[in-house]
C-alpha cells in the first residue's frame, strides 16, 4: 500500500528552498519530484492497478450478482482488500492532496515537543500496528455477527464502501487536525471549533456515549460466560495473570515487556486448556456454573476495583496481554480464511431483510443495520483514539494517510473476516445462538423448532445438531447465547478445527475465542470507566474545583462509582430484559458509536471550512450527513416507532397498559415484576435515546453555523484564523508509506550520512 | 544451509522486534536515546524509575481502549 501522496500547497512558504536548516537535507522531498513520481504511469502500474481492480470487480460479482447455492469465503477477501487498495490509493490522496495537504517541513508534535516519554517519534510501520491495535478490539468482531440475520450483502457493502467513504475518512481526519494542534483531544477540539455551547454539548454526549458503550460490551461478555463453567474460569484466571505480570513488571524485572507478555500468553493457554479440565470436574462444574446476573455483579465489583486499582496492577499488563492476543488471532483468522477458504451458505438477502421484527435485532434494514455495524465501516470511538494518543507519536505528517486512513481498513478487514466466520456456520445454528430464550423456549427441541417454523430456506435443523455442537465447544447448551460473541467462537473453531487440530481442538478454538474477546472488552470496560471517570471530575471540577485534583481519592473514587453505577444499571437491565438484552439494547451502542462518529465529523467539518476548502467540503459532509441521518433516523423510531419490538415508548406503553389491566404476565415478561423491569427499562432507554439524540443535533448545528460563518467571512474578506500550533521547522526526514518511493529512498540516504551529532533534537522543555 | 538459517533467524529477531515496538517495549531505549539527543545536564532516570513513572503518569492520565 505504498505510493506517494501528492501535494498541492499554496506555496507560501515554498519559498527559500525545502531545507529548513542550511546544514541539514531537506526535511521534505521536492513537490515537483513528489508530483511527477506521482504522475508517472508505467506499464507495470497500469498493469497492476487494472489487475486489483478487475480482481475486486471480478469478487464483487461473485458476491453481488451471481446467486449460487453457495459463496466462496474467498471472494469475501478479494472484493474487501482490492476495494481498500484502490480507496487508499486514490480516494484518499484526494483527501490529502484537497483537504489535509500535510506538509513534511513543518515539524510534528512528536518533534517540537519531544520529551522522550508522550511525544515521541515513531516509526510508520510500528506506529501502524500501535494504532491499529488501539482502534481494533470487539466491536469490529461482534457488530457484523449480529448483522448476518439480513444475509451476507448488506453488510459486507456497508463494511467495505462505509469504511472508504466513512470511518476511515474520520479517522485520518481526525488524526490530523488533532496532531496540527499539538496532540489535543476531540473534546478540546470541539470547544475550540464549535464555542462554548457546542463543546458542552459534544463533552456530554461523549461521557453518555461511553457509559452505553461500555455497558453493551460487557453485556456481550456476560452472555458468552453464563452458565459456561470453562468460560468463567478461563476469563476468571486472566486477573491473576495479569496481577502477576503486574508485579513481575514492576519489581522483579521492570521494563521486560515482551518476556512478561510471553509468559503470559503461555498462562493463558494454559488457563484455557485448564479451563476445559476443570469444567469437566462435578466441583468445577458447581463452582463456576454461574447465571448472567451473578456475573453482571461480579463484573460491576471487578470493575470498580480495576478502575481504582493503579495501572500497573492490572490495566497496564492486561493492556499488554490484549495487544498481544490482538496481532496473534487476526493473522490467525486471516491466515485460516485463506487456507481453509469455507463455503459460505447464507444467502445474500435473508428473509428478514425487508422485516423489522428480526429475532437477532429488531428493526428494518435501513437504518438500523448501519448501526448494529458500528465499528469496522465508521466507529465514533477511535475519534478519541486518534487525537490525544497517536497524533503525539507521528514522525512526519504525510504519515498520517497510511496509519489513520490505512489503520481504519485494516479494522474493516476484521469486520468482514469476522462476517466470514459467523456465516460458514450452519444457518439454522446462527439463528438458534442468536434470538433470545424468550423465542427459542431454551432447549434444543424447542429451538429446533422454532428455527425450522421460521420457514428459512434450506433451514432444517435438528435437535442433535445442537447439543452435538455444544459438545463439541465444550458447552452444556449453545441455544440462545446472543451477543455475536459465541457465534463468533463457534465459526472460528468451525474454520479452524478445520485447519489444525481436528473436532477434538474444537473446545480449545471456541474458549480461545471467547477469551479474547473478553480480554479485548475487559480492558475497554477498564479503561472506559477511567477515561469516563476523568472526564466527569473534570466537568465537576468545574463548580467544586477540589474535583480537578486527580489525586484527591474521595473525588476519584466518587466519581468511579458514578461512572460504574451508570453502566452497570444498563447492564443489569440488557441480562435481565425478558426480550433478551442484545435484541434491544445492540442498536443502542451502534447509534450511540455513530452519533459520537458525527460530532467527530461535525467538528472536522467545521475545521476544513475555517482553512478556506470549500470546494471539497463535501468531502466531509458526505460522511457526516449519512450518518447523521441514519443516526437521527434510527434514534426517531426507537423514540417514536408504535411497533413495540423498535420503539422505546411503544413498547413501555403495552407494557405499561397491560400492568394497569392487571395482567399477571404479557409477552415475553412472565411475572409482574418482569413486567414492571420492561416498564422502567424502556422509560431510561427511552430517554436516553432522547438524550443522545439531542446532544449530538446540537453539536452538528453548532458546526454548520461555524461553516456558514466561516463561508461568510472568507465572501467579506475576513482574514481566517486557525486554532493550529505555529509553525516549527522540520529537522527530521522518514517516508510516509509503507515502501519508500524512490526519492524518499535517496533522501533517506542523505540524511543517514548524515553524522548523528549533527541534527540535534531540539529540547521540548 | 547456514546462510538460509541466518535469515530466518533475522525475519524472526526483525518480527520480534516490530511487535516489541508496537507494544512499547522499546520506550525505555527511546526516552534514553531522547535524553542524549536533547543534550539534558541531569542523568536521565533508571530503568525501573523510567517504568515507574510511566505507568504512574498513566494514572492520571488515561488512554482510552476502543471497542
Amino acid at each position: 500500500m505504498a505510493g506517494v501522496p501528492d501535494q498541492r500547497k499554496n506555496g507560501s512558504r515554498a519559498e527559500g528552498g525545502l531545507a529548513t536548516d542550511p546544514n541539514l537535507p531537506p526535511a521534505a522531498v521536492d513537490e515537483a519530484r513528489l508530483e511527477a513520481e506521482e504522475r508517472k504511469w508505467t506499464p507495470r502500474k497500469i498493469a497492476l492497478w487494472a489487475a486489483i481492480a478487475l480482481l475486486g470487480g471480478v469478487a464483487w460479482f461473485m458476491l453481488a450478482i451471481v446467486r449460487g447455492e453457495t459463496v466462496n469465503a474467498i471472494w469475501f477477501v478479494f472484493a474487501s482488500v482490492c476495494t481498500y487498495l484502490i480507496g487508499y490509493r486514490f480516494y484518499s490522496k484526494v483527501i490529502e492532496r484537497y483537504i489535509t495537504k500535510p506538509d513534511d517541513r513543518r515539524a510534528t508534535p512528536a518533534e517540537y515537543k519531544a520529551d522522550g516519554k508522550d511525544y515521541v517519534r515513531t516509526d510508520r510501520n510500528v506506529l501502524f500496528g500501535h494504532h491499529f491495535a488501539a482502534i481494533a478490539g470487539a466491536g469490529p468482531l461482534v457488530g457484523p455477527v449480529i448483522a448476518a440475520q439480513m444475509g451476507y450483502l448488506p453488510g459486507t457493502i456497508w463494511i467495505i464502501v462505509g469504511v472508504v467513504f466513512a470511518g476511515a475518512v474520520q479517522d485520518y481526519l481526525v488524526m490530523f487536525f488533532s496532531m496540527r494542534r499539538g496532540g489535543r483531544s476531540l473534546g478540546q477540539m470541539a470547544r475550540e471549533e464549535l464555542g462554548v455551547i457546542g463543546g458542552t454539548a459534544a463533552l456530554i454526549a461523549t461521557l453518555l456515549i461511553m457509559v452505553i458503550i461500555v455497558a453493551i460490551l460487557a453485556l456481550v461478555v456476560v452472555n458468552a460466560l453464563g452458565e459456561s463453567p470453562w468460560g468463567v474460569f478461563s476469563v476468571g484466571m486472566t486477573i491473576p495473570i495479569a496481577l502477576f505480570m503486574g508485579v513481575y513488571l514492576r519489581f522483579l524485572r521492570p521494563g521486560k515487556v515482551m518476556e512478561v507478555s510471553i509468559i503470559g500468553f503461555v498462562l493463558l493457554m494454559a488457563a484455557i486448556i485448564g479451563g476445559g479440565l476443570v469444567a469437566q470436574t462435578g466441583w468445577g462444574a458447581a463452582v463456576f456454573h454461574l447465571d448472567k446476573v451473578t456475573i453482571a455483579w461480579g463484573l460491576i465489583i471487578y470493575g470498580f476495583i480495576a478502575a481504582i486499582l493503579p495501572v500497573w496492577l492490572l490495566l497496564a499488563p492486561r493492556d499488554y496481554l490484549s495487544t498481544f492476543m490482538k496481532i496473534g488471532v487476526i493473522v490467525m483468522l486471516a491466515l485460516a480464511i485463506v487456507v481453509v477458504r469455507p463455503e459460505v451458505n447464507v444467502p445474500a438477502f435473508s428473509e428478514f431483510a425487508s422485516r423489522e421484527n428480526g429475532p437477532v435485532f429488531s428493526g428494518a434494514l435501513f437504518p438500523f443495520l448501519f448501526v448494529t455495524i458500528a465499528c469496522g465501516a465508521l466507529s465514533g470511538f477511535h475519534a478519541l483514539i486518534s487525537s490525544g494518543t497517536t497524533p503525539k507519536l507521528v514522525e512526519k505528517e504525510r504519515q498520517t494517510r497510511y496509519i489513520g486512513y490505512g489503520g481504519m481498513l485494516m479494522e474493516s478487514f476484521v469486520a468482514i473476516m469476522a462476517l466470514v466466520a459467523a456465516i460458514s456456520i450452519d444457518r439454522g445454528l446462527y439463528f438458534a445462538m442468536n434470538a433470545p430464550a424468550a423465542l427459542t423456549g431454551g432447549t434444543v427441541e424447542t429451538a429446533a423448532t422454532w428455527v425450522n417454523s421460521l420457514g428459512l430456506s434450506g433451514v432444517n435443523i435438528t435437535p442433535g445438531l445442537l447439543s452435538e455442537t455444544a459438545a463439541n465447544v465444550g458447552e452444556q447448551s449453545i441455544v440462545s447465547r446472543t451477543g455475536g460473541a459465541p457465534t463468533l467462537a463457534v465459526g472460528l473453531a468451525h474454520i479452524m478445527h478445520q485447519f489444525i487440530g481436528g473436532t477434538a481442538m474444537m473446545g480449545f478454538w471456541y474458549h480461545f475465542a471467547i477469551m479474547f474477546e473478553a480480554l479485548f472488552i475487559l480492558t475497554a470496560v477498564d479503561a472506559g470507566t477511567r477515561v469516563a471517570r476523568f472526564m466527569l471530575q473534570d466537568s465537576i471540577g468545574n463548580f467544586v474545583p477540589k474535583f480537578k485534583e486527580a489525586s484527591w481519592r474521595p473525588g476519584a473514587w466518587l466519581c468511579t462509582a458514578v461512572m460504574v453505577a451508570a453502566w452497570g444499571a444498563v447492564l443489569l437491565m440488557g441480562v435481565t430484559d425478558p426480550l433478551g438484552g442484545i435484541n434491544t439494547l445492540f442498536p443502542l451502542f451502534g447509534i450511540a458509536n455513530q452519533l459520537l462518529a458525527a460530532i467527530a465529523l461535525a467538528v472536522c467539518l467545521a475545521i476544513v471550512a475555517k482553512r478556506g476548502t470549500f470546494k471539497y467540503l463535501w468531502i466531509v459532509a458526505l460522511p457526516l450527513a449519512f450518518a447523521a441521518v441514519v443516526t437521527i433516523t434510527a434514534s426517531y423510531q426507537k423514540i417514536f416507532s408504535p411497533v413495540p419490538a423498535v420503539g422505546y415508548f411503544a413498547n413501555n406503553a403495552a407494557f405499561s397498559k397491560a400492568l394497569a389491566d392487571g395482567k399477571k404476565e404479557f409477552g415475553t415478561a412472565k411475572t409482574v415484576a418482569a413486567m414492571e423491569a420492561v416498564v422502567r427499562n424502556t422509560t431510561i432507554q427511552g430517554w436516553l435515546s432522547v438524550i443522545f439524540v439531542v446532544l449530538s443535533i446540537i453539536v452538528i448545528a453548532t458546526a454548520v453555523l461555524a461553516t456558514v460563518r466561516a463561508f461568510r467571512n472568507r465572501a467579506a474578506g475576513i482574514a481566517r484564523t486557525d486554532n493550529e500550533d505555529p509553525f516549527v521547522p522540520s529537522r527530521v526526514f522518514a517516508p510516509a508509506g509503507l515502501v519508500p518511493t524512490a526519492a524518499e529512498r535517496e533522501l533517506a540516504a542523505e540524511w543517514d550520512k548524515l553524522p548523528a551529532d549533527a541534527r540535534l533534537e531540539r529540547t521540548g522543555h | 544451509m547456514g546462510s538460509g538459517l541466518a535469515v530466518v533467524a533475522n525475519g524472526f529477531r526483525g518480527f520480534a522486534r516490530y511487535l516489541g515496538g508496537v507494544m512499547g517495549a522499546d520506550a525505555y531505549a527511546k526516552y534514553l536515546e531522547h535524553h542524549k539527543a536533547a543534550g539534558h545536564a541531569g542523568p536521565p532516570l533508571g530503568e525501573r524509575e523510567f517504568w515507574r513513572d510511566r505507568t504512574d503518569r498513566q494514572d492520571s492520565n488515561p488512554q482510552g481502549r476502543c471497542c
